[in-house]
């Protein structure tokens, strides 16, 4: 990990983090179901540009999705070209991407257009250099929203897909 | 799960069941109908131990007609004669005055914890026997199925068609707040007694499916760390992984006809597609290989056609393809999306999930994608399963806003009858089994 490199990553943050809410991806342990558990854990201080906390405040651990779409907006790239930046620095540490859906739809297809969100966010990473052998996919479809209420609000924050890091020291 | 009840079937008369030529009869269209009434007095106890089986048994067939929509009781409190033994003779005028157009009766007997009961079915305005007696024998504790198997029997005779009330039914219990919902799978009688777990919450479980004869469940689970189907078998809830092609997720499958082979959906690499594995040897076909998501794959009852959801046209829509693959033919053409086809036991119909206008509907349409027909409307119905005569389907509900759960529902396919089926938790995803032997 290069200085150079380091401070690329820091200036994308910034810029992602004016145009994000803290609150509400503070939450970061989207956690849903057994695999992003050990998230909280791992958060460490946020202001610690190596730990998750920072990944998931600062630089931003999902991205959203219009309504029946997994195409990521330019907003997504940004925190994705984040991710990367972070993910190659960091290099112990692996990630799931998790895809979800809002509540309009079946369960199935649901499944899997989440399946397609968690590959597009999948790809891109890998296409900007994040070995594919760090990341896997899951989807949860709509049954694991963060936002509760039955209307375009709640709707649009459940539209997405999040990047949940896990510690392993053995990366390839 | 032990098997709990022997059922022994007896004719009482001597002789063959006759044939049903009597005025006695309702065919079952999907216009509005005038229910059949009937009178069904309290069973004889022919024993004192039998005198409470003999009142709930009498009471259990009642609702199962009466639930039905076709069947409307008349109250005792009309009669005008009493019925004190099961050999009497009908005095058919005291019925026909009610206007009770079938009159059940039936005797109770305990002994131990073995129970036998026996019933007669009358077409009172031609004043004959419908069919002849017939007893049912089994446990106590298994006293419900053989009121089922009454009903049953009474319906198949006034209907000429199959019953459904001996029948279960697996689905997704429910619990918890909507952010972190605690799912576990659950078997229950179709009537929501009896209800059973058959997994823990401690992962999400996904859209059970009997198999044919009902032995077996499939369902997607999480218990891996990612969405894996797994073969559940009903009667030790022991459960296996399903061997499938290799990819990221595995989901929504349904057995073969034959209960040998699997369909199901599986992702990879974000693309969803339909394949079928063997269950015994764990060799895997691909039947659909198209960029768009193909996946809620159902058989028609002569195994020879699969129906299922794709968004190749740029939304969801039914199509249906011969079950080893190969073209597909749109069915669905209204407007809207459609999902969770499934081909009706009978072969005639197809249910589905339309999402419309901000809406959600249980519908049929036949096999074509002629005649739909919408059965419900709410902020959020999905996942329709057939009874296994065809003529009920019960589905999932969920309410919307914070506090939205699901509960599950049955309608006839006139859209007429829709009733919430009483159960202890929130509900989802209901798969309708067999009607047991």
């Amino acid at each position: 990990m290069n200085m150079m490199a380091k401070a690329t990553m820091l200036l994308l943050a910034v810029g992602v983090s004016a145009c994000t809410n803290p609150d509400r991806l503070g939450g970061g342990a989207a956690g849903a179901g057994g695999v992003g558990a050990g998230a909280g854990a791992l958060a460490g201080s946020a202001s610690d540009p190596t730990s998750p906390a920072y990944f998931s405040q600062a630089i931003g651990d999902r991205v959203l999705f219009a309504v029946d779409t997994s195409t990521l907006t330019p907003e997504g790239q940004r925190i994705l070209d984040g991710q990367v930046q972070w993910l190659l620095t960091n290099a112990d540490y692996r990630a799931v991407i998790e895809g979800h859906a809002d509540e309009q739809g079946t369960r199935e297809y649901n499944l899997a257009l989440g399946a397609r969100r968690a590959n597009a966010v999948r790809e891109y990473l890998v296409s900007r250099g994040v070995p594919s052998s760090r990341l896997e996919v899951i989807s949860y479809g709509k049954l694991r929203p963060i936002e509760l209420c039955s209307n375009e609000a709640c709707y649009a924050k459940n539209r997405r897909a999040v990047t949940v890091l896990s510690f392993s020291a053995a990366t390839s | 799960m032990k098997r709990i009840l022997t059922l022994l079937v007896a004719l009482i008369l001597s002789g063959p069941l006759t044939a049903q030529t009597g005025p006695l009869r309702l065919t079952i269209t999907e216009g509005v109908i005038e229910p059949i009434t009937f009178a069904a007095p309290v069973f004889q106890a022919e024993n004192a131990q039998a005198t409470q089986f003999a009142n709930d048994l009498n009471r259990l067939v009642a609702q199962d007609l009466s639930g039905t929509g076709l069947f409307r009781e008349i109250q005792a409190n009309a009669f005008i004669s009493q019925v004190s033994s099961f050999a009497q003779p009908i005095a058919y005028a005291d019925w026909r005055a009610i206007n009770a157009q079938a009159l059940i009766t039936g005797a109770v007997a305990v002994n131990g914890d073995q129970l036998s009961v026996k019933f007669r079915l009358y077409d009172v305005f031609s004043g004959q026997e419908l069919g002849g007696g017939l007893q049912f024998a089994g446990t106590t504790a298994g006293w419900r199925r053989m009121g089922h198997k009454v009903a049953d029997a009474v319906y198949s005779r006034i209907t000429g068609e199959g019953g459904y009330f001996d029948s279960r039914v697996v689905y997704v219990a429910e619990g918890g707040p909507k952010d972190n919902r605690q799912m576990r799978l659950a078997i229950m009688d179709y009537d929501g007694a009896n209800i059973q777990y058959l997994t823990d919450s401690s992962t999400i479980v996904l859209a059970p499916r009997f198999s044919p004869n009902g032995d077996r469940v499939l369902y997607t689970s999480y218990e891996s760390g990612f969405p894996r189907i797994n073969v559940l078998n009903v009667a030790n809830v022991g459960r296996q992984q399903l061997q499938t092609a290799p990819g990221e997720m595995a989901f929504s499958p349904r057995f073969s006809r034959d209960g040998g082979s699997v369909i199901y959906s599986l992702s990879n690499g974000g693309n969803t597609d339909i394949f079928r594995s063997d269950l015994s040897t764990g060799q895997y076909t691909r039947l659909t290989s198209a960029p768009s998501i193909e996946t809620a794959p159902s058989l028609s009852p002569d195994g020879s056609q699969i129906v299922f959801e794709s968004d190749r046209s740029g939304t969801q829509q039914l199509y249906i393809m011969s079950a080893n693959g190969g073209e597909a033919r749109r069915i669905s053409f209204g407007e809207g999306r459609y999902g969770t086809p499934v081909w009706s036991p009978r072969g005639d119909l197809v249910a589905f999930t339309k999402q419309h206008g901000g809406r959600f509907h249980i519908g049929v349409m036949r096999t074509d994608g002629s005649e739909e027909r919408l059965l419900t409307a709410s902020f959020l119905d999905e996942g329709p399963t057939w009874s296994p005569n065809g003529r009920v389907i019960m589905f999932s509900r969920e309410t919307q806003g914070e506090t939205g759960a699901s509960a599950l529902y049955s309608v006839d396919i006139s859209g007429r009858n829709i009733k919430a089926v009483p159960i202890q938790t929130a509900g989802s995803d209901p798969s309708w089994g067999p009607l047991q032997p």
